[in-house]
């Protein structure tokens, strides 16, 4: 059975025949080839494909696509402006090194801005507890971290950075 | 991991959910936020061959007031049921716990009704739910409804007393805004189930205790229970606590190691809510 569905990936609508077992993490990479959201555990535990689903973090691996169908998804691709302007946590996670080997890294971002939304001015404990559902293995925690006190800090877009 | 194949129906009411289930029977199985059930799916350990999608019945989310008890729709998030203020004032345990389980991205999706509904001892609300005595109510397609102890809601590890026509619908639960509360979760990394966790709400001498991951089922430390009723001091009554429990052995730790940790939580939890 195939299934017609409209989602909106980045503000972008879209409407595509989808297998009601498709899962939404496999949505955006196969179909709208936007592969910066990541398959880690693929057991709703590493949180490497966190997205937004209407402005709430999820895990997309733990998710339908057919969940999706009407709403609004937001993935590490929509986040930088259209004139290349870094979204503060993306600067913070430059800033400040929040990445080692990249994995888990538009998970990590995606769940902070999350954590953001809900509350601008975090403290070190609320960024940790709020991040408790991502895994760095390179265990960098302690820079990412500091991305989201970055970020929390500088709530402005940020103009591309000269490369570094 | 790839789900095996399944029709997918998306209901828009409580009714044609209710009819869906009628019609497909023990081959279907109602979807809310997924967060249970679609693991499951991956690991082919379920294999309906219908998923009934219940998350965006606009009637099934919501969080009033009862009188004496909180009435809570079945497909409330867990996000939502955190942060209620109402829930908050009238329930801390569930609205603390409810904040306990999973990490965010969990909380966001997954709902009251579905963990309550999935059955799964390791699980923080259904062992909140039997601490306080809560109501589960069910409703089938032919338009029945029944109101369902929580504390006789579960039957074994992962199955309830809902038949395969019926539905969850709703959460009642007592208001004890002035009962001093408890909730301990011992586990290894802070989105885990728990290894064992304990939810307690204490009026003077009466108390309910709600044991996780000490059964095929969340039970009540009743032991404890009719110890501190009896005049039992909160140390000796928790000494009770791992009492008739039957723990599960799985990676995390055996039998008498969950049973350690029952009494160790229950003492920590009595001296909690006593503070409160």
């Amino acid at each position: 059975m195939q299934r017609e569905v409209t989602i909106s990936v980045n503000g972008s609508p879209r409407t595509d025949t989808v297998e009601p077992r498709l899962l939404l993490v496999h949505y955006l990479r196969e179909q709208r080839r936007l592969t910066g959201t990541h398959i880690g555990c693929d057991t709703s535990n590493c949180g490497a494909c966190t997205v937004l689903i209407d402005g709430l973090s999820a895990k997309s691996c733990t998710v339908l696509a057919v969940q999706t169908d009407g709403h609004e998804v937001s993935t590490i691709e929509g986040l930088a402006g259209s004139d290349g302007s870094y979204h503060p946590v993306q600067e913070g996670f430059r800033q400040c090194h929040g990445l080692q080997c990249g994995y888990c890294t538009p998970g990590m971002i995606m769940a902070s801005v999350g954590i953001l939304a809900d509350n601008p001015s975090p403290s070190e404990s609320e960024i940790r507890m709020g991040l408790e559902g991502n895994i760095c293995r390179c265990t960098g925690y302690q820079k990412i971290v500091e991305a989201v006190q970055w970020a929390a800090a500088h709530p402005q877009p940020q103009p591309a950075g000269q490369g570094g | 991991m790839i789900p095996p194949k399944f029709d997918y129906v998306k209901a828009r009411t409580a009714d044609e959910a209710l009819a869906a289930l009628a019609e497909h029977g023990d081959d279907a199985k109602l979807l809310a936020g997924g967060h249970s059930l679609i693991p499951l799916l991956k690991l082919r350990l379920s294999s309906p061959s219908v998923l009934v999608d219940i998350g965006e019945i606009a009637d099934l989310s919501y969080i009033s007031d009862g009188g004496t008890h909180v009435a809570i729709g079945a497909t409330t998030t867990h996000r939502t049921v955190a942060k209620s203020e109402l829930l908050r004032a009238q329930v801390p345990l569930l609205a603390h716990a409810t904040g306990e389980v999973g990490d965010p991205q969990v909380r966001n999706r997954g709902t009251i009704g579905g963990s309550i509904a999935h059955g799964d001892p390791a699980s923080d609300q259904p062992a909140v739910l039997v601490a306080l005595d809560a109501v589960l109510v069910a409703r089938s397609a032919s338009g029945s409804q029944r109101e369902i102890p929580a504390r006789e809601f579960f039957r074994s590890f992962l199955e309830t007393v809902l038949a395969p026509d019926e539905m969850l619908v709703e959460i009642r639960v007592p208001k004890v805004p002035t009962a001093g509360w408890s909730f301990q979760k011992f586990n290894r990394r802070a989105q885990d189930w728990a290894i064992v966790g304990v939810a307690a709400v204490v009026n003077g001498t009466s108390a309910g205790i709600g044991l996780v991951n000490m059964g095929g089922t969340p039970v009540r430390a009743t032991a404890t229970e009719q110890a501190l009723a009896g005049g039992a001091s909160p140390a000796e009554a928790a000494a009770h606590a791992a009492d008739g429990t039957d723990p599960p052995s799985d990676l995390n730790a055996d039998p008498d190691y969950r049973c350690h940790l029952a009494r160790v939580l229950v003492a920590r939890a009595l001296l909690e809510a006593a503070s409160r």
